[in-house]
């Protein structure tokens, strides 16, 4: 019982001090700059409890749990020889985790009543609930697209800056031709579209391939799949933006 | 009791959010793979604790952060508290004006990025796999610098109201002239650490301050100029994760040089 009760309190501490620079910018701004009391000291002292909570929990589990899934699922594929199925893996993890996420789903509705103030889709329900879904799948479709591309490069031991600058040289070229109001969601839907859970399952995945297979260096191969899929939903999104006009 | 049942409701949610992964997982596993996972109780408990941690996170930041983060963004872009500052006169508001929304700015996304869970996961694989080269410290340290540095400059672009592509563009410019020269192992994780670092507690509190900026500047529209500090807070990390490899790279010659000159 004292191996486990030990090391739990020194994680609670360590999510502790994860957490205290928040604490101190918001006391800081409240009481030296606005100069008004804290308001509801209980909640947030609970709230602040639970997060701490939290925190700890998630990585005992990301260790326990979502590291080794990932990095088995990788030798496993990797053993099994079949690019195929790896590739068809690759993409259903970037769609399935991508298409219901919460962020994504905000972004797109916001999206929508842009279009309409700006009168790309017609000013009513019916059509801006079908412009954000369309845009939402759109999103998940190209994070698909992303991790396959990734997991690519790292079978093939591809240098990442070559893709990920012509990425960039194409987010710069649409930027051109996008319609204005859609440019600011379109950059960033690439920040929002990587989630919690499958940051590290992702991570695990380029790293477990990169070092089951030979020649690959799980440090310059293994990382860069959340780059493919923060880069691909800006140049899918302004090309949706492009079409629906 | 209202806030136990809130847990559970998180709870649900996160779990319903996680579905998809778990069934493409064990769909591919038994279907494709065919065998079963190594230590696979140690690994569902795993999953468990990291559902259960994100809803009890989650629920936190609703209940202590959020409230807060969200009315001081209101409270420091409201022109009464701007106008306070500059005193009586009635005059046009400047950039300057606004100095305390920048601050805040730089210290909340600083601040959020060193509590994001997704960033933790990706530096402690970087310690891992670095072999301690890089350490989980130094990487978030870097990263949470870089988000800080962009918000700052995002919500100066909401307040000066310059077209958001031009910063975009010349980060990107930045970030290509760093690549030939940074150290070929950081580079991969340079650019993944742009998309980890906005998730769970940075995107609310960070949205709440670009709307209440774009919403209270005058000229602004909080749906065109609203978006966008996202797209900072993604791509500074870049730069400073890039930096950050090309200091300890430099420094380590330093040392290098300095002991051959001391010599044994």
């Amino acid at each position: 019982m004292k191996d486990f009760i030990l090391p739990f309190l020194r994680s609670l501490l360590d999510s502790l001090r994860d957490l205290l620079p928040i604490l101190l910018v918001i006391s800081f701004f409240q009481l030296a700059i606005l100069q008004q009391p804290i308001p509801n000291m209980g909640e947030m002292l609970y709230g602040t409890f639970l997060v701490v909570l939290g925190l700890t929990l998630f990585v005992q589990g990301l260790e326990m749990g979502l590291f080794p899934l990932g990095e088995a699922m990788a030798y496993a594929f990797a053993r099994k020889g079949s690019v195929i199925w790896l590739l068809a893996f690759a993409f259903a993890l970037g769609f399935g985790t991508t298409v219901a996420e919460p962020a994504l789903i905000a972004v797109a509705e916001e999206a929508s009543k842009i279009a309409a103030a700006g009168g790309a889709i017609e000013n009513n329900i019916q059509s801006m609930e079908a412009y954000a879904t369309g845009l939402r799948y759109t999103v998940a479709l190209s994070v698909g697209f992303a991790i396959m591309i990734g997991v690519i490069r790292i079978l093939y031991g591809w240098p990442i800056q070559y893709l990920i600058i012509g990425g960039y040289a194409g987010v710069v070229v649409m930027t051109m031709f996008a319609p204005k109001e859609i440019i600011g969601i379109a950059y960033d839907s690439g920040g929002v579209t990587t989630s919690t859970i499958t940051v590290p399952l992702v991570t695990a995945l380029g790293v477990g391939l990169a070092s089951s297979i030979k020649g690959r260096n799980p440090m310059t191969d293994g990382f860069g799949l959340i780059a493919f899929a923060s880069l691909t939903p800006m140049i899918f999104v302004m090309g949706y933006g492009m079409l629906i006009r | 009791m209202n806030s136990s049942f809130n847990i559970l409701h998180t709870l649900a949610d996160t779990t319903f959010d996680v579905l998809p992964i778990v069934v493409i997982i064990f769909g591919f596993q038994i279907l494709v793979i065919r065998r079963p996972i190594p230590n696979l109780r140690k690994v569902v408990i795993g999953f468990i604790y990291v559902l259960l941690g994100l809803a009890f996170f989650l629920d936190g930041l609703e209940i202590a952060l959020f409230p807060a983060g969200k009315l001081m963004a209101q409270q420091l872009t409201d022109p009464a508290f701007i106008y306070g500052k500059v005193g009586e006169t009635v005059r046009a508001l400047q950039w300057s004006d606004y100095i305390f929304v920048y601050l805040f700015a730089a210290a909340i996304g600083f601040s959020t990025t060193v509590a994001e869970p997704a960033l933790l996961a990706v530096a402690i694989k970087a310690q891992d796999v670095s072999g301690g080269a890089i350490s989980i410290w130094g990487l978030r340290i870097a990263v949470a610098i870089g988000v800080g540095l962009g918000i700052a400059l995002g919500t100066f672009r909401i307040v000066s109201g310059t077209p958001l592509h031009y910063y975009i563009i010349v980060g990107y410019i930045i970030v290509i002239i760093q690549t030939a020269f940074a150290p070929k192992t950081i580079i991969a994780l340079a650019y993944d650490s742009g998309g980890v670092t906005t998730s769970t507690v940075t995107v609310p509190l960070v949205t709440a301050l670009g709307l209440g900026l774009a919403s209270t500047v005058p000229g602004r529209s909080a749906l065109l100029d609203g978006f966008g500090l996202i797209a900072f807070a993604s791509l500074f990390p870049m730069i400073t994760v890039m930096g950050y490899a090309q200091l300890s790279e430099w420094r380590q010659k330093v040392v290098n040089k300095r002991t051959q000159t001391t010599g044994d």
